[in-house]
């Protein structure tokens, strides 16, 4: 009944969206998969699913389309799979178009390869971490009947069997189970260092060692059940830290299937194919039309038009390119039609500068080190030295070497680091969850601890304080009819400025008879008046334009006729609606607040006045805008960098943290550690109060394993450590530093 | 102590029949969406269309 009651309001609700562009030809052979039955499959990423309903709705909807053998929608990634019949052609375009129509809107999805190996490698942590639960349990039940049998009347034979039999559970386990650590030590001590895993790997194998030792001489104690248990928690730790790390690579994928950019590539026989950039090879030629994003660098073969590079420069102002000038990726065209020749498609689109100085940026930040390796460098030499010493104290003075090596076996078990290697991971996992539901996307696990240590936050302007699209400025001072007027005759062109001027009057509706003078503006007729929205020329109106031009030189200017009444409206990067808000919660949070554009001083003044910034750069380079971060951290300042433009990426980089909006060019967004949603810039505030929070937690729970590690470590020189002690001080702690890290959720739900 | 004989024994094999069905369970894709299969428990989709849902017709 449940079901039905969420489904009709859900369906009912949901609009139609607008099918993807269909005039030219759609090619999407790129993302199809041939199996050797003969199927084709392909993915979909399926934007706006929100209910349990649209399950259901998408895979009926998909298999209703003749060929379509089965779809399946994964609801947890918000991917969609769907299998054509052997021998049917599959058509991408016709289940992309009957998405549309049940209001879905998907994207061709194309599954990276690094995801590939972060879910096998995630579904091999579930399987050692089901063998190692396996082997816990039933070696725990023949401990405790041992342990109970040793204060009572268990008799050396039953002991020795069950000795043998966890023996047998205990070797297979471990040697199965231990593998990510064992490979891991490994590694490390291939590479002459230590890692967390060197101790753990070292631990395990003494006990286990031991173990067989005192089990062969039919002892009373053997520590297999101490063995497998550090295993199965040290496991658990390593699944969190990766089951956070793929949900947000999956949630990365989607983006990119979002964000990826088509181009209409022109044949050979003159024809027009929309293929997705990708496709694009070096060479080929593509058509770029007004309010279009060039999604390749290129060359103008023919054609000419202005072009907005705010994405690649940061400047606002349009720049006009003709025959032989070149373009580059990210490039907005404003107006006119431009044919290019690809010269770098990919990865190859970095600007030289950019990629020069990306690269030194990159080593420069390889060399922060995780709070949990700094504990596990300090930690390792320091167990390994107190296990050393206890064996040497008790041989001094004057135990036997047996009970001497298994007193210094007794100090490696109790202080490996069960507790400090969930203490991190068990944190992370929470507030990424807790980031996730703020409209915050990670990039990488260490974002915390590096957020939470900036006092300095670097904006760049143009796209990231101010909204990536242009808004009109003097609504208020413009006659509503004449702004009306302008809205209707907007709807018909493409022109960017034309969308802003749209966007003031929502509901407008365009007017039948419209003509598009190029490079002009459009021309109609309303209610019988001839109309006319575009260049003041166009509109005969330039001795408004100029005077309203003098008071605002940051802003484009678009003008309306309408009979004899003219006006003109101001197009500009509006702020964001919070960014005020946000720049004084931060300055009152005692953070220092610095702009650094790369557009010009008179766009830069008026924002960084209305902000009240008084460290502000403008006409900054790339070169320049590192050559700023690098003065502040030299300042021992730690710099969150917030940017969205190509010409930000190297600055991203080099900063000590970065995040940039989703809007934010391809190689930028890769760049930072952390991407946000929405048009809003509170997410930097929750983004840093959360990591605060985090990293508060993760001292907290280091803080939490190292007292356990005073109580236990003198215990266990002093040779009071039996089995049981293990079991139930290893339990011990890692169950309060899990329940320590549920925190982070509590304090985040109370914040929004 | 003959009763281990046979208790040891029975208590594996369960243990192991438990790590057989979750090694199952994982091959055949059932931890790839699990916010999926929370949901899905609710679709009527074994229904025919026009059948009232068991529990609609007791209101």
């Amino acid at each position: 009944m449940g079901a039905q009651v969420i489904a009709l309001p859900a369906a009912a609700r949901r609009a139609p969206v607008a099918a993807p562009a269909g005039e030219a030809t759609q090619d999407y052979s790129l993302f199809l998969r041939h199996d050797p039955g003969g199927e084709t499959e392909m993915a979909f990423a399926v934007e706006g699913i929100d209910c349990a309903a649209c399950i259901d709705e998408i895979e009926d909807g998909a298999e209703a389309l003749p060929g379509v053998a089965r779809a399946r929608l994964n609801y947890t990634t918000h991917r969609l799979t769907v299998g054509w019949q052997a021998g049917a052609e599959a058509k991408p375009a016709e289940l992309l178009a009957a998405l549309a129509r049940l209001g879905y809107r998907a994207y061709p999805f194309e599954a990276d390869r690094l995801e590939e190996i972060e879910n096998a490698t995630s579904r091999h942590l579930l399987r050692c971490l089901a063998v190692a639960g396996f082997a816990m349990m039933n070696i725990m039940l023949l401990s405790v009947s041992v342990w109970s049998g040793n204060v009572t009347d268990i008799t050396p034979e039953t002991r020795d069997f069950f000795h043998w039999l966890s023996a047998l559970i205990a070797l297979p386990a471990a040697a199965y189970a231990g593998q990510p650590f064992f490979q891991s030590a490994f590694r490390a001590l291939k590479a002459r260092s230590l890692n967390m895993d060197v101790p753990i790997t070292l631990g395990v194998l003494l006990a286990l060692g031991v173990s067989v030792f005192e089990t062969l001489n039919s002892a009373q104690h053997a520590y297999f059940d101490s063995a497998v248990m550090l295993l199965f928690f040290l496991l658990t730790g390593r699944y969190l830290d990766h089951a956070m790390r793929r949900k947000t690579r999956a949630e990365a994928g989607n983006l990119a299937a979002l964000k990826a950019t088509r181009a209409n590539r022109i044949e050979p026989d003159g024809s027009l194919v929309t293929v997705p950039a990708a496709a694009i090879r070096p060479g080929d030629e593509v058509m770029l039309r007004a309010g279009e994003r060039a999604p390749v660098d290129g060359v103008v073969l023919s054609g000419a038009a202005a072009v907005d590079e705010s994405l690649v420069t940061g400047e606002t102002l349009p720049r006009a390119v003709a025959a032989g000038e070149s373009v580059h990726a990210g490039s907005l065209v404003h107006d006119g039609v431009l044919r290019l020749r690809t010269t770098a498609v990919g990865e190859d689109t970095f600007l030289d500068e950019i990629e020069r100085l990306l690269d030194r940026a990159s080593t420069a930040r390889g060399r922060y080190i995780r709070l949990a390796d700094r504990a596990a460098r300090l930690y390792a030499p320091m167990v390994h030295t107190t296990a050393l010493l206890s064996l040497i104290g008790w041989l001094v003075a004057g135990a036997s070497v047996h009970h001497a090596v298994l007193i210094a076996v007794a100090v490696l078990i109790i202080t490996c680091p069960c507790a400090l290697a969930l203490a991190v991971p068990a944190v992370q996992v929470v507030a990424a969850g807790a980031l996730m539901r703020a409209g915050v996307l990670l990039n990488s696990g260490d974002t915390f601890e590096r957020l939470a240590e900036v006092d300095t936050v670097a904006f760049d302007k143009t796209g990231t304080l101010t909204l990536p699209e242009p808004r009109l400025a003097n609504e208020d001072a413009v006659p509503a009819h004449l702004l009306d007027v302008a809205a209707r005759l907007a709807l018909a062109s493409t022109h960017p400025l034309a969308r802003a001027v749209a966007l003031a009057r929502p509901g407008a509706v365009a007017p039948a008879e419209l003509a598009e003078v190029p490079g002009a503006g459009v021309e109609g007729e309303i209610d019988g008046v001839p109309a006319r929205l575009g260049s003041p020329v166009f509109c005969r109106c330039e001795a408004l334009a100029a005077r309203i031009a003098a008071g605002a030189p940051d802003a484009s200017l678009v003008a309306v006729r309408l009979g004899e009444e003219c006006a003109v409206l101001k197009v500009r990067q509006a702020l964001r609606p919070d960014a005020r808000a946000v720049i004084d919660t931060l300055r009152r949070a005692g953070r220092h607040v610095v702009l650094i554009s790369g557009d010009r001083r008179e766009a830069v003044a008026p924002v960084a006045a209305e902000l009240s910034i008084e460290d502000w750069w403008a006409e900054a380079r790339p070169a320049d805008k590192i050559a700023v971060l690098d003065s502040l951290s030299a300042a021992r300042r730690r710099v969150l960098m917030v940017g969205d433009g190509l010409n930000d990426a190297p600055s991203l980089a080099s900063a000590h943290v970065s995040l940039s909006p989703i809007t934010a060019a391809d190689v930028t967004r890769a760049h930072a550690d952390a991407v946000f949603l929405g048009e809003r810039l509170a997410p930097v505030l929750t983004a840093l109060a959360v990591s605060a929070r985090a990293r508060h937690l993760m001292r907290q729970n280091l803080m939490i394993a190292v007292i356990y590690n005073f109580i236990a470590v003198p215990l266990a020189i002093a040779g009071y450590v039996t089995p049981l002690v293990a079991a139930l001080a290893m339990s011990g702690s890692s169950v309060i530093v899990t329940l320590n890290a549920l925190r982070a959720r509590l304090g985040t739900r109370g914040g929004n | 102590m003959g009763v281990l004989l046979y208790l040891v024994p029975a208590a594996l094999t369960l243990g192991l029949l438990g790590l057989g069905a979750f090694m199952w369970s994982l091959r055949s894709g059932q931890y790839e969406d699990l916010d999926g299969a929370a949901v899905r428990v609710l679709a009527d989709d074994d229904l025919a269309d026009g059948e009232p849902a068991v529990g609609a017709g007791r209101r």
